[in-house]
């Protein structure tokens, strides 16, 4: 016999009400930045970008722009995941927990539209 | 019989003691799960540094040049290296915890196999990515 309502049942959410949402997504961000973080780190290294038209001609490939843009979205969804798990974990002032989690947030977004909008604005830009 | 509370007594015994410490015995597997968080939020903190180097970048020449000169110092080359070490060893790490995700490699000599296999792919990935960007 089941303590619990039908209805939560039903929908499958649990306590927390939003069932396992965070964590498939932090499973599937993962399976996606393997290859994409493996490209991107050996991709940097190989392409001498430290020098600016170097950095400027590997931008204006259409398929490195998209590769990229896939790259941040993946990587900046998984690090807000995974740095929201950290502060429940480890803060239990829930002020702090709270700040700190909503700033956490806003910074993930933050970098993450300027990552793309940069890769963007050269990608699209006069070459 | 001491004069503790039964209260006193439970606020002094360790409930959920920390994995690393004089409670447990040593393992790979909890030295491995502590550096998987930490390199992760130093991860989550370096997304800073690579959203400065692609804004500095799409700002122009003048700009790129400052950054470029950043990380080429030796401070700059310091925390690339920690970076993409970070990086492959949470990656590495990462893909054991996705094989466990699936159900597999839980006996004790899989998981050792596993957390070892880990800490040297981390190195010699790290290895080939700085011999790719010098030689």
């Amino acid at each position: 016999m089941s303590l619990r309502s039908p209805l939560s049942q039903a929908r499958g959410l649990g306590s927390a009400k939003d069932g396992v949402g965070h964590w498939w997504a932090q499973r599937l961000t993962a399976l996606a930045l393997v290859p994409l973080s493996l490209w991107f780190v050996f991709s940097v290294a190989h392409y001498r970008v430290a020098d600016y038209g170097t950095m400027l001609a590997w931008l204006h490939n259409p398929y490195v722009a998209v590769a990229l843009v896939l790259y941040f979205i993946a990587l900046f969804y998984h690090s807000a995941l995974g740095v929201q798990v950290v502060v429940e974990d480890y803060v239990a002032n829930e002020a702090a927990k709270l700040t700190l989690l909503v700033l956490a947030k806003f910074f993930h977004f933050a970098l993450a539209a300027a990552s793309v909008f940069a890769v963007l604005k050269i990608a699209f830009g006069a070459y | 019989m001491s004069a503790k509370s039964s209260a006193e007594r439970a606020a002094a015994r360790p409930l959920s003691p920390f994995m690393l410490g004089q409670y447990y015995r040593f393992q790979i597997s909890s030295l491995l799960s502590i550096t998987h968080r930490i390199t992760g939020v130093g991860l989550a903190l370096g997304t800073l540094f690579l959203a400065a180097w692609l804004m500095s970048a799409a700002t122009g020449p003048a700009a790129y040049q400052r950054f470029a000169a950043c990380a080429r110092s030796p401070i700059g080359l310091i925390l690339l290296l920690g970076w993409s070490w970070s990086l492959l060893y949470h990656l590495c790490n990462g893909v054991r915890h996705l094989v466990w995700d699936a159900g597999y490699a839980f006996e004790k000599k899989n998981v050792d196999a596993g957390g070892w296999a880990v800490v040297i792919g981390s190195v010699v990935l790290t290895a080939a990515v700085w011999l790719t960007a010098y030689i």
